[in-house]
């Protein structure tokens, strides 16, 4: 990191060319390690920001002659990105989860003391650039909460006298895997390579996360059939996508199997930003050989000879274990060429990382982003299995969707269906978190209920209950008897617990909003406008000037936003609207009765601003 | 006894006049108009403040300053009916792409350094007159302001469609709106 403050201007100039000079050498061997590949900016950017933190025009003027292409095209994706800033970010940056969870958990506390230790608000760097405080979304750590990330290592369970040692041993010159005095996490987490606190809180473990695991086994076992035969025990499984969508696996394989094409890809979906998502990351710390070999058995069933593993930056603590794993793979030979012996199934994996963005779960996105491109859903068809990465037929699947295939394989696929209901078969893996005593990662059949899913998990006193995350419906006590599958509630792991405590309207549904507003990618018309509208509405109510109009025009205004193109925008109203349906008299409870309208102007706040700016006393006159 | 005339009111707020010359568009009806319907406040035949209870008011443009907003007042407290008329009294229109530059910007630029100021106000004085209306933090369309019961799209809207509108409200038939009608050029 440079001086910020150099002692004369004469050592400033001079100072600033040699570091420039050093600078464009860095980007140029960053450049050169990805082959002058375009398609590989993502990267690109990654590592210039990690190394710089963060990236100035110099650097894209240089990234942009290297690559030959425009500046722009570099900008674009640069802008579009939490994790990536035109901006000097602090020498440790700070990024403190703003879930609602995280806020349950005492966030706010935990946030004052940063900006008192650190001399500075979130969203600014402390005046000696030595420390910059940032918020930002889910962070994967809803069951130890409230969570941090500064430079990328993980602090967990955070309280305002644990930050205040940090930022004092930060100050004092201490180095981060130092300051981590609670001790590591469980499992894999206290591996060197991974060096973490984080833990798994593995509370149930059913078939998919069971001890025993024999990495190899299904590998060695499908080398006996054929491609076909394994797409159709996948079918016969009855598997669908763990990743919340729930198409099914085997109908997907056998479309990309069919198109035609001298190249495929298969795609692991790591990127698990739904808010109160853990499941991934504690499968990928534990069983990320499971998952390495169900991503060789989808490449082997529909001819694909390269993988890329989606992983979301917030799990980069994780990249130097995973490689390791992979290369361990590619030592057994489960990985690269004539895997197990077999002559001409080659299959072999890369990481690719994301750089901060929720949409980049929506497959079509993902794909962009691991172009290099920014995370903007496509338009479909054609669909990815049809014109995927590099337009090539690609699988995108699921962390755990993979997993499971290994289990099928392995045991069956009408043991696989003796599990869960007709139409869901099989587990899920369920990230629990919220207002109860165990909260962690359980593996459960479907078809559990609601009430079952609570007593499990030590919870009483329920209010709500929030299934599938914000994408999914926030449901009361009346509906605890529904159970968790495809065909009633539908979840890709998330799930959110609140106590009678909590004020559903202001601590959820708005939390909720806001993140979709921050997270749209702002291509949709209806996706960039209508949430922030309903936001509006949503202040009103609880500023108390709400009226009756203003809950029905949330329920029309949800229903435009219809229009949008992804999975984002289609469900970023649920909140709203589920919480209305769920709970009307909360609302009722909030707005003016027998008032039809109620502007939620006020002159005085409207005027401030200008007669600051010109130096007078408001004088207001009522009419 | 004649049955009374419906009473309309016009005004023009943080707009061009543009929808007021569209009124005047509808050319040789406006006698018809008359005919239909007398004129309370508006600019038309200048009527400074409203004489009586009014039927019909229609508003051109949205609010920039504390005026407007007390203008709007008045005619909703006025009027049975408010009109929104063309696109800055709906969206905020023109004025409104102030709106996400702070004010003190737009003050700069607008007293201080501008091409038609700069070098004019060596003092760099901003006009602070308590006479003067208030500029608000950013520009609200009325629905913002006040409830308002129809909306005339269109920038400005046609005469066609004025005149349509104010003739279906008076004769309490269905407004027609055909397509080519409803104009946003």
């Amino acid at each position: 990191m440079k001086n910020a403050f150099p002692d004369s201007t004469d050592e400033l100039e001079i100072g600033e060319i040699v570091y420039q000079d050093t600078m464009i050498d860095t980007v140029r061997d960053i450049l050169k390690k990805y082959d002058h590949n375009p398609t590989r900016l993502m990267d690109i950017l990654i590592d210039t920001q990690s190394e710089f933190g963060y990236i100035q025009p110099l650097i894209v003027a240089e990234i942009s002659r290297q690559l030959n292409i425009s500046n722009v095209d570099i900008e674009q994706t640069l802008s579009f990105y939490h994790f990536f800033s035109t901006k000097p970010t602090g020498k440790y940056t700070v990024y403190l989860n703003n879930s609602v969870i995280a806020n349950m958990m005492g966030r706010e506390d935990v946030a004052r003391t940063f900006e008192r230790e650190a001399g500075c608000k979130f969203g600014e760097v402390s005046a000696d650039g030595l420390i910059g405080l940032f918020s930002t979304s889910c962070i994967g750590m809803s069951d130890q909460e409230p969570a941090a990330l500064i430079n990328g290592t993980v602090f967990t369970m955070l309280t305002p006298f644990r930050v205040k040692e940090i930022i004092r041993d930060l100050k004092g010159g201490k180095k981060l895997d130092e300051i981590i005095v609670e001790g590591l996490g469980d499992g894999a987490n206290a591996l060197p390579e991974i060096n973490s606190m984080v833990h798994n809180n593995i509370r149930k473990k059913g078939p998919i996360l069971a001890d025993g695991y024999k990495p190899g086994e299904a590998l060695k076992k499908i080398m006996k059939i054929k491609p076909e035969e394994v797409i159709a025990e996948v079918k016969l499984s009855n598997i669908r996508g763990r990743g919340g969508a729930g198409f099914p696996t085997g109908m997907k394989w056998e479309i990309c199997r069919n198109a035609p094409s001298d190249e495929k890809y298969i795609f692991c979906n790591a990127d698990e930003g739904e808010p109160g998502t853990f499941k991934d990351r504690v499968i990928l710390t534990e069983y990320p050989k499971m998952l390495m070999e169900g991503m060789a058995i989808a490449g082997y069933a529909v001819g694909a000879k390269k993988g890329i593993l989606y992983v979301r930056h917030e799990y980069k603590y994780l990249q130097e274990y995973l490689e390791k794993i992979i290369e361990g793979g590619r030592k057994k030979n489960y990985l690269g060429r004539n895997i197990c012996g077999k002559e001409g199934f080659d299959f072999d994996i890369r990481i690719q990382f994301g750089a901060g963005a929720y949409v980049c779960g929506e497959e079509s996105a993902l794909i962009e982003s691991a172009e290099g491109k920014r995370g903007e859903p496509r338009d479909r068809p054609p669909f990815p299995v049809e014109s995927g990465y590099l337009q090539k037929p690609t699988i995108v699947n699921n962390v755990e969707t993979l997993c499971s295939i290994v289990k099928i394989v392995n045991h069956g696929a009408l043991w696989y269906r003796s599990m869960g209901t007709k139409e869901s078969s099989g587990t899920k893996v369920i990230s629990i978190s919220g207002d109860c005593k165990y909260s962690g990662v359980y593996e459960i059949e479907w078809g559990f209920s609601v009430t079952d899913v609570l007593e499990m998990v030590g919870a009483s006193d329920v209010q709500a209950v929030q299934v599938g995350g914000p994408s999914g419906t926030l449901i009361g006590q009346n509906e605890f008897n529904r159970t968790l599958s495809y065909t009633d509630l539908s979840t890709g792991g998330s799930i959110i617990i609140f106590n009678k405590q909590r004020d559903l309207i202001k601590d959820v549904v708005l939390n909720f909003t806001n993140f979709f507003i921050d997270e749209s990618c702002g291509s949709c018309t209806t996706c960039r406008n209508i949430p922030v509208m309903l936001r509006q509405k949503l202040e009103k109510i609880l500023n108390a000037r709400g009226v009756q109009k203003d809950i029905e025009d949330m329920i029309e205004w949800a229903k435009v936003l219809k229009a949008s193109r992804c999975g984002l925008g289609l469900t970023a109203a649920n909140p709203i609207v589920t919480s209305i349906r769920n709970f009307r008299p909360l609302y009722d409870k909030k707005i003016q009765h027998g008032k039809e309208y109620d502007s939620n102007f006020d002159m005085l706040a409207a005027v401030k601003e200008s007669c600051d700016a010109v130096g007078r006393v408001p004088n207001i006159h009522s009419n | 006894m004649e049955k009374k005339k419906p009473i309309v009111a016009t005004t023009s707020l943080a707009g061009c006049f543009g929808c007021h010359m569209s009124i005047l568009d509808i050319d040789e009806r406006i006698l018809s108009l008359i005919d239909l319907v007398e004129f309370n406040k508006s600019p038309i035949n200048d009527i400074k403040k409203f004489t009586e209870y009014c039927d019909i008011g229609i508003i051109e443009g949205s609010c920039c300053n504390s005026e407007n907003v007390y203008t709007l007042k008045e005619f909703r407290k006025n009027c049975r009916v408010l009109i929104s008329l063309g696109e800055c009294s709906i969206m905020g229109g023109i004025p409104s792409m102030r709106n996400g530059i702070p004010i003190r910007e737009c003050f700069e630029e607008a007293y201080m350094h501008g091409p038609s100021v700069k070098g004019h106000n060596p003092e760099m004085v901003l006009p602070n007159d308590p006479e003067l209306p208030m500029i608000l933090d950013r520009v609200y369309p009325c629905h913002e302001i006040v409830k308002i019961d129809y909306y005339l799209p269109g920038c400005p809207p046609r005469a066609d469609l004025i005149y349509d509108a104010l003739a279906a409200l008076i004769s309490g038939n269905e407004l027609k709106l055909p397509y080519e009608v409803v104009k946003y050029d």
